[in-house]
């Protein structure tokens, strides 16, 4: 895995416009870094739009909570509240 | 947490796969396009950002997500029975999806169940006895975006879907090559996708024997003539007849026989339907915990591919048609109503690819000036049909409630 994230690296120095990721602007508000550093290292941004907006507070938390338990996602616990508190403001219910 | 760094690496190794000989893949964007693709329900939040995208030997497709990649197939794209290499849909969980080569490629077949094991190049796959089957294959969460209330997920309309000849080895004929003991109850899939963060669990899938020893369940090489698309599954994917897309295993690299449940999480708590709830007959015995069950085979299902909801047509005979499907019993009959459901007519019957392939049908429309409706229902040779209201389910599967479309004509 290490190596395979080392060998993404290196191409991405050689080749900048490798990178040519889907473009998601989430909206700004508190928490959106710990949205930004935490769930989009692993996925799309877009999955957050696209389940927009049907979730309440408590449909967010389930979807955080399974990032970690379940997708072993390693969120740190302010973090987890900060995720959830700022997709229930902004794209909740 | 992770960096920002390793994710953009991740996300560079994946747009970048097998593109022009620079390895530069050609996005599209066409946001205006994209959001008129969508089918009517979906929520309302992919507006937001969606756009269509072309992959490298793609023709444009409904960008969901990039990472893991999920590209839905706009309705234009289901004229045909057959639907082409460039215009299938896409859908990964895992985000890294490596360029395999064909020939250093191997499947790893074993396991405790097997009496030994075994290595496959693709060379050796094509050397055994070649099969070709013509198959849908649906997404298990096709139309999951329609769900009322809404379930989350990836918010699929009704693209995530496609149907292929697909040509292979038989898995029965790989798995006599190690031979299965008496007590195999399972064999177990893997796929050379991976996930970025290594706790994430692999994507790992699991057949009953009964429905692995089955003469169409394939390792398949070809689509269409073709090699597989990279995006498909390329150099070889587990083809699952009549079965919903989350068995088709892609870029497969080991078959595993076991003497116990798989326990991974893509089998549970993943793709599980509430038991009692549907009216399928292929039982997945040694993964039915209650209060659910595996998702096994597809419902019966059609779609009107002829026009949107809301189309303008000019009165007088309009020809509406489109595809219908089920789990392998095949269609016996599509019927359609002009009068809210009151009244129904047999449409005509296309080409038949086999029982496991999209049936083509079409209807001859009368339209009156103004709003005609038109509701389509499949029925399957045992007799199943669709359903008149959603069977609302937490994953949002099996959504074959009857479209009920407006054609406006003038």
């Amino acid at each position: 895995m290490r190596r395979f994230l080392c060998a993404c690296v290196a191409m991405m120095i050689a080749v900048p416009a490798l990178a040519q990721e889907q473009q998601i602007k989430l909206k700004a508000g508190p928490g959106l870094d710990k949205v930004e550093g935490n769930c989009g290292a692993c996925h799309s941004l877009a999955y957050i739009e696209m389940n927009s907006p049907f979730l309440d507070h408590a449909g967010w938390q389930a979807e955080v909570t399974k990032m970690i338990k379940a997708m072993g996602a390693p969120i740190p616990d302010d973090d987890a509240k900060a995720i959830v508190e700022y997709l229930t403001k902004n794209y909740g219910t | 947490m992770l960096t920002r760094r390793s994710l953009l690496g991740a996300a560079g190794a994946t747009a970048a796969f097998g593109g022009s000989a620079l390895g530069l893949p050609k996005l599209l964007f066409a946001a205006e396009s994209a959001s008129a693709e969508l089918s009517p329900g979906v929520p309302a939040g992919i507006k937001s950002y969606v756009t269509m995208a072309t992959l490298p030997g793609k023709k444009p497709l409904i960008q969901l997500s990039d990472r893991g990649p999920n590209y839905e197939a706009p309705l234009e794209y289901f004229r045909t029975p057959i639907t082409p290499n460039d215009e299938f849909f896409i859908r990964y969980h895992l985000s890294v999806i490596p360029q395999i080569d064909a020939k250093t490629y191997k499947i790893e077949v074993g396991g405790d169940g097997a009496n030994g094991q075994t290595e496959l190049t693709l060379d050796d796959l094509k050397k055994m006895p070649a099969y070709e089957v013509v198959a849908v294959n649906q997404c298990s969460g096709n139309r999951r975006g329609l769900s009322n209330p809404h379930v989350a997920g990836v918010e699929w309309g009704y693209g995530a879907m496609g149907c292929a000849r697909w040509k292979g080895a038989r898995l029965k004929d790989v798995l006599a090559m190690v031979g299965l003991k008496p007590e195999a109850i399972e064999i177990a899939f893997n796929g050379a996708d991976s996930p970025i963060y290594d706790k994430t669990p692999d994507f790992i899938k699991s057949l009953p024997v009964w429905k692995a020893m089955d003469e169409s369940t394939l390792i398949a090489y070809e689509m269409n003539g073709a090699p597989l698309p990279h995006f498909n599954g390329f150099p070889a994917r587990l083809i699952v007849p009549g079965w919903t897309g989350t068995y088709w295993m892609k870029h497969l690299i080991s078959v595993t026989a076991l003497t116990k449940p798989q326990g991974g999480f893509w089998m549970n708590p993943a793709y599980r339907i509430p038991i009692g709830k549907f009216p399928v007959v292929a039982r997945f015995t040694s993964q039915e915990y209650a209060p659910n069950t595996p998702i096994t085979e597809m419902v019966v299902n059609s779609l009107i591919t002829s026009h949107r909801d809301g189309a303008k047509v000019k009165r007088g005979k309009v020809t509406v048609g489109g595809l219908a499907w089920d789990g392998g019993y095949g269609i016996r009959t599509v019927e359609v109503s002009t009068d809210g459901g009151k009244s129904w007519t047999d449409a005509t019957l296309g080409q038949d690819l086999g029982r496991f392939a999209f049936r083509p049908w079409s209807f001859e429309l009368n339209a009156k000036r103004g709003k005609n409706t038109i509701m389509a229902n499949a029925i399957n040779t045992i007799g199943q049909t669709q359903t008149a209201t959603l069977i609302w389910n937490p994953a949002g599967y099996h959504n074959n409630v009857m479209q009920n479309i407006t054609l406006d004509a003038s």
